[in-house]
């Protein structure tokens, strides 16, 4: 099988899932699409031969952020909170929008002439966790410290706005 | 095609053997678990299905297909069929990267007994074990019974708590290896170095953090019989039930391979090289892999010894053992792997960790918690 025609399988399959994400009436089934977008880029990490990409996708986004996303919808009650439908004045500004930022991001494209990638020259061992440990760590170090420092931050942040004054009730 | 050469099937049907194996011990399972429970708890156990009662999985199985499957009126029923599928396809999947022994050459093919050397290896564990969760979740939730839900929940925040502690006490594993593949962790333990001798503190917060990830006992919340009917599984009947219960005895099984693996040198055994001299490098292959189920096996019994032996955590205690206990903890044996690295000592270092944390949980009792006047 052509390598290629994986690559238009998965990009189609990672398409309508990203659609079904918007389509989906019931909000559960919209966090699992999104899970399964996620698992078809997961894929694509694949397909450019960057495995730990592919890894780190599947552990923070498929596995940490998206089950506390299904934790918070499961608490919802559905039912109760299912607007009918949107208003038209609303579906059209939506519309407006969107189709706007089509247009910019077209625009944009076009006149940054993007130059394709070419596959001959492609390092195959780019996304393999080595070379990439050593590239964060020599050339991007104090990038990547930074961003370990904002990661903290959030994380004490997180604790502290969780964390139980002194006589509050429990819940 | 050239697909199909002789590696592509000799691959296929080492993983359908690993698949046999894996279902045959979680079938097995079942029985010793009864059978252990009830030397426990000095009764006979099951004893009516054959010799000893040896055919009750098989009983267990029948009887499991034959009853009703009900799926609930209110139910999202496309969700309620997904959630035990999800549960057993990622039960299965972790093996992949277990490596259940060294080369085999057969003919003129040579291949490795493990399903994909990838050299992410761990990180795949680590990722289908994050994705194990949505099976419950799912399961749980469509099932459109508040237990069920509240099953599901206490899962999710159990696996994901749990999680961290693990991830965190592998990283220990890494920084003396490192390399994420499982096979060069394995080849870095052959004749005896097995990372339990360095590596006892990172051990104990696996294993308590396998058994969390498991469900099981004494972190079988999700299922809380006396608080929950039958957690995230009580609307579920007939195989989806089976499923849902085998998934466990699976989960059981890799996460002993697992640990087998990462701490108690994978296919290696004791008199490696003398089998080699005497009976060829694929018999001592063979035996490599035997001897890695037996300590998967081993990691099984335990399992069960535990689940018999100790009572159920209240809630509360598992979330402040999970944040509060085991990833301090872990933090802390990062910390003391990084000076034995430093130093070139890590045996002395990984005991001397565990003795200073010790000392310090003492005086740190002696000096700060208020003792009840007797």
């Amino acid at each position: 099988m052509e390598i290629s025609n994986i690559w238009y399988f998965l990009s189609g399959l990672t398409l309508l899932s990203a659609l079904m994400v918007v389509l989906a009436k019931n909000p559960i089934h919209s966090v699992l699409y999104l899970v399964f977008t996620f698992f078809c880029i997961s894929g694509h990490y694949v397909l450019l031969n960057a495995q730990f990409l592919m890894a780190v996708n599947i552990i923070v986004y498929a596995g940490a952020i998206m089950v506390l996303f299904l934790f918070v919808i499961m608490m919802f009650d559905l039912r109760k909170n299912q607007p009918e439908s949107k208003s038209n004045l609303t579906k059209l500004a939506g519309s407006v929008v969107a189709g706007s930022l089509l247009v910019v991001l077209i625009a944009l494209v076009r006149q940054n002439n993007m130059v394709p990638p070419r596959a001959s020259g492609f390092a195959s061992q780019t996304g393999m966790v080595e070379t990439l440990g050593k590239v964060l760590y020599s050339e991007y170090l104090l990038p990547f410290e930074l961003v370990s420092i904002l990661f903290f931050v959030a994380m004490v942040g997180a604790v502290l706005l969780g964390k139980r004054e002194a006589g509050e009730r429990n819940f | 095609m050239d697909l199909f050469n002789s590696v592509f099937i000799a691959k296929a049907s080492f993983i359908g053997v690993i698949f046999l194996i894996t279902l045959g011990v979680a079938a097995y399972s079942t029985y010793f678990e009864r059978k252990i429970a009830a030397f426990m708890q000095d009764r006979i156990g099951p004893d009516r299905a054959g010799p000893f009662g040896i055919l009750q999985p098989l009983a267990d199985a029948v009887k499991m297909f034959m009853k009703e499957d009900f799926i609930p009126a209110n139910s999202n029923k496309w969700l309620f069929i997904m959630g035990p599928c999800l549960s057993m396809l990622t039960a299965l999947m972790t093996s992949a990267v277990v490596p259940f022994g060294d080369t085999i050459t057969m003919g003129d093919v040579t291949f490795d007994l493990q399903g994909i050397d990838v050299n992410i290896g761990i990180l795949w564990v680590f990722g289908i074990v994050s994705l194990g969760v949505y099976g419950i979740l799912i399961g749980g939730w469509a099932s459109n019974n508040k237990y069920s839900l509240l099953g599901a929940i206490r899962a999710a925040s159990q696996n994901i708590s749990y999680e961290l502690a693990m991830g965190l006490s592998i990283i220990a594993i890494l920084m003396m290896t490192g390399s994420l593949s499982t096979k060069a962790i394995v080849e870095a333990q052959q004749n005896g170095h097995w990372n339990i001798l360095y590596q006892p503190m990172g051990f104990i917060i696996f294993l308590i953090c396998a058994f969390a990830e498991c469900n099981r006992t004494p972190f079988d919340l999700p299922e809380c019989e006396t608080e929950l009917i039958g957690g995230y599984h009580t609307e579920y009947s007939s195989m989806k039930l089976g499923f849902y219960l085998f998934a466990e005895y699976i989960n059981m099984f890799i996460s002993g391979a697992v640990m087998a693996t990462l701490y108690f040198g994978g296919y290696d055994y004791p008199g490696i090289g003398f089998v080699t001299e005497q009976l060829g490098a694929t018999a001592a292959t063979l035996i490599g892999a035997g001897a890695l189920i037996g300590k998967a096996l081993a990691f099984v019994f335990i399992f069960m010894w535990v689940r018999w032996t100790l009572p159920r955590f209240r809630y509360d205690q598992l979330m402040g053992l999970g944040w509060s206990g085991l990833i301090p903890l872990a933090m802390f044996n990062i910390l003391v792997t990084g000076l034995g690295v430093l130093l070139d000592q890590q045996i002395l270092i990984g005991i001397g960790g565990v003795v200073v944390f010790i000392a310090g949980i003492v005086v740190y009792d002696q000096l700060f918690v208020k003792k009840k006047l007797a």
